[in-house]
């Protein structure tokens, strides 16, 4: 497998701009939630769900992507915007509920858009697979070579959505790609104990598609099979399924007491950690030094740093705003 | 003056032309549902579409309500102006989530920064022995979730200039054309089932009701089956000497509250006739409205005619 240096500091880059965000992001949610957590109160309200752990799975198929490649992301969805090249500023402006953000603060963290990017969201489970079929759809009759990847958790692989939409883009042979992030629990349920066969790639044969499975939540082998998977898809050769076994080092969401799982299993996970191994891989066989490495995470930090400051120094919507947009 | 000759057309034909106008007109309109290909749509929505347009723009799609409405969704916010069918609104529960969740608040939850420029287009009603899950109209269902157009047109001449408006329209709307007023080879004959449509394209404003009788002692309010019901009323209220208006509603969402509120000051009496169930529905909102808005005009309370609050049964006494 080849792969330019170009793509290697890429995916660094965003490795870390990721690790960075959502760690700021698990400082700054705390703000106003201490000593008592109320889940409304502080800088950032609402529910948080945070991707830590996640990286690979957004940032090994995303160096393949293009700005008119279309992403739908469900209620975790901060790796993917980011991996997207969402506006960093927007985007944390959006999470704060401030009137610069992507949606004027009418989103939130689980509702990100950004219709240049071709980047959406949706809280529901499942729900925005057909999508991605959608947005296939329309870029196949405009003759587009645009791909469309829907990331879902392995818990909205046993939603209905998924089944129609996958047999519906088999059917037109759309160029979609559904990446399930496979992080072992659907809230709190394992995935043992919610799915019937051993991993979701099993289920393209149901449709005669192409199925993908990625262990260990491997950076390098998530960017070769869906180098494969984007590829195939924009010469119209169909869909395909991609799990990766991906690590949530977090809960389901903050302030999730996390009583189902076992004691040390994120110190494992941890132990295996993605940014670090890969940081590690660069220096060692493809001739990085430690002060690109530097020079990598200081522009991402800097730039995560201006985002958050701007988010901050935002204003909030007023309240009539809440009357907008429900009609163009 | 000689008379302009008139052009009948039953409802599914007035339907069929006004997306064939506009499929001709713009390639980003196209149709997708069950059985909307060959057969031309169970009520005949899309007659005759398949062999002018082909398989590429008529889409026929599997039983999968939840990835063709999803589909549509996609399609949309990527700036395609789909037209979706759902066969009966009573299926939509296998995928309100797509209508309500996603359709109708992207717009929103975007900041107004994604368009959802699509139609959902639907069989409705009953009277015809089609049991409870296959019979309701749930314009009110509809009507109470925010963020969806939703139009219930009666007339062939209403159902081809709203169905235009509604492809143009940069908003979800949910069009909803109820079966009997197809004018269907198959269902109950009705006169009102075929009315004069002009050939060339025009549109008819969705959100503006239709004063369709003029009156001076009562204001009856219908759309679709219960307008048509309504007219019959108003004959032989005619006969006994009382002279109602009548006015056809044809939006739910949005509601013409200034049409029926000036007629209400003009008759001081009104009537609702709604083939939705009674509790919470459309005929409710009027009232509600009235109640809040036009209290002083009332020279009598509101009175609603709707369904009771049961599904709707099989047999033919009880329906």
């Amino acid at each position: 497998m080849s792969i330019s240096k170009e793509e290697l500091h890429w995916m660094y880059a965003h490795m870390y701009k990721i690790r960075y965000y959502e760690d700021k992001l698990e400082e700054v949610y705390m703000e106003g939630k201490q000593p008592v957590f109320n889940i409304g109160a502080g800088t950032v309200p609402g529910e948080m769900h945070l991707s830590t752990g996640q990286e690979p799975a957004a940032v090994g198929i995303s160096v393949h992507l293009r700005q008119d490649d279309i992403v739908t992301a469900p209620h975790r969805p901060h790796h993917h915007a980011i991996a997207k090249g969402i506006d960093l500023n927007r985007m944390t402006a959006e999470i704060f509920g401030k009137v610069t953000g992507l949606s004027k603060g009418k989103g939130g963290h689980m509702h990100l858009f950004d219709p240049n990017l071709h980047f959406s969201c949706s809280g529901i489970v499942g729900a925005g697979i057909p999508h991605a079929v959608g947005g296939a759809l329309a870029a196949k009759k405009r003759g587009k070579d645009s791909v469309a990847v829907a990331y879902i958790g392995e818990g909205a692989a046993n939603q209905g959505s998924f089944h129609e939409s996958l047999n519906l883009a088999a059917l037109w042979n759309l160029p979609v790609i559904v990446v399930v992030e496979n992080n072992k629990y659907g809230i709190s349920v394992a995935r043992d104990d919610s799915t019937s066969v051993a991993s979701n790639d099993l289920r393209a044969g149901a449709y005669g598609i192409e199925g993908y499975y990625v262990k260990d939540n491997d950076l390098l082998e998530m960017y070769r099979v869906s180098k494969e998977a984007v590829d195939r898809a924009r010469a119209g050769e169909g869909p395909s399924i991609i799990e990766i076994e991906t690590y949530r080092y977090l809960g389901h969401f903050q302030g999730d007491a996390e009583q189902y799982r076992p004691e040390d299993e994120v110190k494992e996970l941890r132990a295996k950690d993605q940014v670090n191994m890969y940081r590690d891989v660069l220096i060692k066989d493809h001739g990085f030094n430690e002060n690109e490495i530097a020079d990598i995470e200081k522009k991402a930090a800097a730039e995560v740093d201006e985002a958050y400051q701007f988010a901050r120094d935002s204003d909030y919507p007023d309240e009539t705003a809440a009357l907008e947009d429900v009609f163009v | 003056m000689q008379e302009v000759k008139k052009r009948l057309l039953t409802g599914n034909k007035a339907m069929a032309e006004a997306i064939r106008s506009e499929m001709k007109d713009n390639e980003d309109v196209f149709v997708l549902g069950e059985d909307i290909g060959a057969y031309g749509g169970i009520f005949g929505s899309t007659e005759g579409l398949l062999d002018e347009f082909g398989p590429e723009r008529i889409m026929d799609t599997p039983i999968s309500e939840t990835a063709l409405i999803g589909a549509a969704v996609g399609a949309a916010t990527e700036g395609m102006r789909p037209i979706a069918e759902l066969m009966f609104v009573d299926f939509f529960g296998v995928a309100m989530d797509q209508i309500y969740n996603q359709m109708a608040k992207i717009p929103y939850m975007s900041g107004g920064n994604v368009k959802v420029p699509m139609v959902l287009m639907t069989g409705v009603g009953g009277g015809y022995n089609d049991a409870a899950q296959h019979s309701q109209t749930l314009y009110a269902t509809f009507g109470h979730l925010p963020g969806m157009k939703v139009v219930a047109p009666t007339t062939p001449y209403d159902l081809k200039g709203m169905m235009i408006s509604a492809i143009r329209d940069d908003n979800p709307v949910v069009f909803m054309f109820h079966k009997t007023l197809q004018g269907l080879g198959w269902m109950e004959q009705l006169d009102t089932s075929q009315g004069h449509v002009p050939e060339e394209s025009y549109t008819v404003p969705l959100g503006k009701a239709n004063v369709v009788e003029e009156g001076t002692d009562l204001t009856i309010v219908g759309m679709q089956m219960t307008t048509h019901y309504g007219m019959g009323a108003v004959k032989e209220l005619k006969e006994q000497g009382v002279d109602a208006e009548l006015i056809d509603l044809r939006s739910i969402v949005p509601l013409d509250k200034v049409t029926i509120l000036k007629s209400l000051k003009k008759t001081g009496r009104l009537l609702i006739v709604d083939e939705d169930y009674k509790s919470f529905g459309v005929s409710a909102e009027i009232a509600a409205i009235v109640a809040e808005e036009g209290l002083f005009d009332l020279e009598a309370p509101v009175k609603r005619l709707a369904l009771p609050d049961i599904p709707v049964p099989y047999s033919r006494p009880m329906e």
